[in-house]
């Protein structure tokens, strides 16, 4: 607790350009002579060359860019067609559970016992389920992974609202509906988007591993096998960076999104450096 | 607000029994009989574990007596809670962080459906009188902890309550700004003439802010005595220094510690919670 003064003189929201600036170059920096320094001992001619020089990978990510962009956009549709479904899913077993206290009792420990199971060993039976060549099981691999940690935070944040609260909205008179819409929603939404950042993350992964298991050769988790059978391993690294960079772009994304939701909440947590 | 000719709260009988697991029952009051009248301004003394924080919630609504009835402007509790007459202020200021200061005085207009133009007026009156509109866009965390609470007490004003239940709510500040939320709750009072109800351990606060002090002790709580305060209002930081003020101080702090049964150790006890506040 400050006082108002001092905070109240605070500035915007979005850090001055010259603060994101002084966030960013220290890491940048470090990443770039890491790249330079990589480049220069591959190019040496090391007698142990773990990964290819970075100007390999770059050199094939464009001789290979037709293949790659397809796999790209292939597995970015599965991987965001997953997180799509299995936030939503998440989110209706979060409110179910939250508002009924039955459904809390029936339901939690299944999510609890599905969160156990080694989700790797459950792609091939989704592939069987929903066909192999069906983008619709890469997807579902993704909404399981997501599933999880989305729909534990989403309930932790309607039911932890704290019992001081319940009973200034119950000295309203209000209703459960306005408990919902006034209280818990909005109590919610920080645990939701910390879950949703974690989930974009993992949505790729399940994605990409269901990949693994057979399917269109056209998406990166095949692409990366077969260029790794073939001896090429710039174009399987080209296409890891992809999907990285794809993957950290859909958290970015998010993040966007958060700061539009919930700017409060980013008032409160992001402090000035 | 609504006029009645009925006392604001009539207790009768009210006893409340919390069940303790594999234990006797905690008998956390018995034998409450009280009534307040329009515009009174009650405190509820006494040493912790004396109810009165349970009395509060049993006029608030937010508990149901184990026995006995409560009313409230002539309807039961519940009757009264449903048409919004009460106010209430807790010990935390309980504001939601992702409301500015102005939606959060807004939210019980928002709860009961009170017209958007009626609202925004409501909500800078009731800011004004906490001496707070200048704060009106500003989160909560930007606040200081005298200033929050004062965010609470417009809340629990802007539905323009019948009667005002406040349970501690500058237990956690320090003295200096308790003593000025003081002032400016009489103030408030005197404005809105609403009826208050108001827990507190500090004795000093007690006696100068109300009409009526009801001294508490526990096991079983109950009520021991009622002292009528009867300085003059308006009262101000000439009251805090007149005689009368420290016999009244004196007095009940003599009814919290020895008039009732329980010796040097209870005494004791109602010395440290008096000083706690």
């Amino acid at each position: 607790m400050t006082v108002s003064g001092e905070r109240a003189s605070r500035g915007p929201l979005f850090p001055a350009a010259t603060d994101t600036a002084r966030r960013w170059l220290p890491p940048v920096a470090v990443f770039v002579a890491v790249l330079i320094a990589w480049e220069i001992y591959s190019s040496g001619g090391g007698f142990f060359n773990p990964i290819p020089a970075p100007s390999a990978i770059w050199a094939a990510l464009f001789e290979e860019w037709t293949l790659l962009s397809s796999a790209a956009l292939a597995t970015i549709v599965e991987a965001l067609g997953g997180l799509v479904i299995g936030t939503t899913a998440a989110l209706i077993v979060g409110f179910l559970t939250s508002r009924w206290a039955i459904a809390r009792d029936v339901l939690l420990p299944l999510a609890i016992g599905a969160s156990t199971i080694p989700i790797i060993a459950v792609a091939p039976i989704l592939n069987n389920w929903f066909g192999v060549l069906n983008p619709l099981s890469k997807m579902s691999m993704a909404a399981l992974l997501v599933f999880f940690p989305v729909v534990i935070n989403v309930t932790r944040g309607l039911v932890e609202v704290g019992p001081a609260k319940l009973e200034l909205m119950r000295s309203y008179a209000a209703d459960e509906t306005t408990v919902m819409r006034k209280l818990r929603v909005p109590h919610m939404l920080p645990f939701f988007f910390t879950a949703l950042k974690v989930g974009t993350t993992l949505a790729f992964i399940g994605a990409i591993v269901g990949e693994f298991f057979g399917g269109t050769s056209e998406v990166l988790g095949r692409v990366v096998l077969q260029a790794i059978s073939g001896g090429k391993f710039d174009v399987a690294w080209a296409a890891i960076i992809i999907g990285a960079v794809a993957a950290i772009l859909a958290y970015v994304a998010v993040t966007l999104i958060e700061r539009a939701v919930i700017p409060w909440y980013w008032h409160i947590h992001d402090e000035p450096r | 607000m609504q006029q009645t000719t009925e006392p604001a709260v009539r207790l009768s009988g009210v006893e409340k029994v919390f069940p303790v697991k594999g234990s006797e029952p905690t008998v956390a009051l018995t034998g409450i009989d009280l009534e307040v009248g329009q515009r009174e301004f009650i405190s509820l003394i006494g040493p912790s574990g004396c109810g009165k924080s349970t009395l509060l919630r049993v006029v608030g609504n937010l508990i149901a007596p184990s026995s006995g009835t409560c009313e409230v402007n002539g309807k039961s509790a519940e009757q009264a809670r449903l048409d919004r007459e009460y106010g209430m202020v807790f010990q935390a200021p309980v504001l939601f962080d992702w409301r500015t200061v102005e939606a959060n005085v807004r939210l019980p207009l928002e709860v009961t459906n009170v017209p958007r133009d009626r609202r925004e007026a409501l909500v800078r009156e009731k800011l004004e009188l906490v001496e707070l509109g200048g704060f009106a866009r500003h989160y909560p965390h930007q606040l200081s902890g005298g200033m929050q609470q004062r965010v609470a007490i417009a809340r629990a004003l802007a539905l323009q309550p019948s009667l005002l239940l406040m349970d501690e709510p500058f237990g956690a500040l320090d003295e200096m700004t308790r003593e000025r939320l003081n002032a400016e709750l009489l103030d408030i009072w005197g404005e809105t003439g609403t009826t208050v109800i108001f827990v507190t351990h500090s004795i000093p606060e007690a006696v100068f802010l109300s009409t009526r002090v009801v001294v508490m002790s526990p096991r079983p709580g109950r009520i021991a005595e009622t002292i009528d305060i009867d300085l003059p209002h308006p009262r101000g930081e000439q009251t805090r220094e007149a005689d009368r003020y420290y016999e009244l101080v004196t007095e009940v702090r003599e009814a919290i510690r020895g008039r009732t049964a329980g010796g040097a150790d209870l005494a004791a006890r109602a010395r440290s919670d008096a000083s706690f506040g």
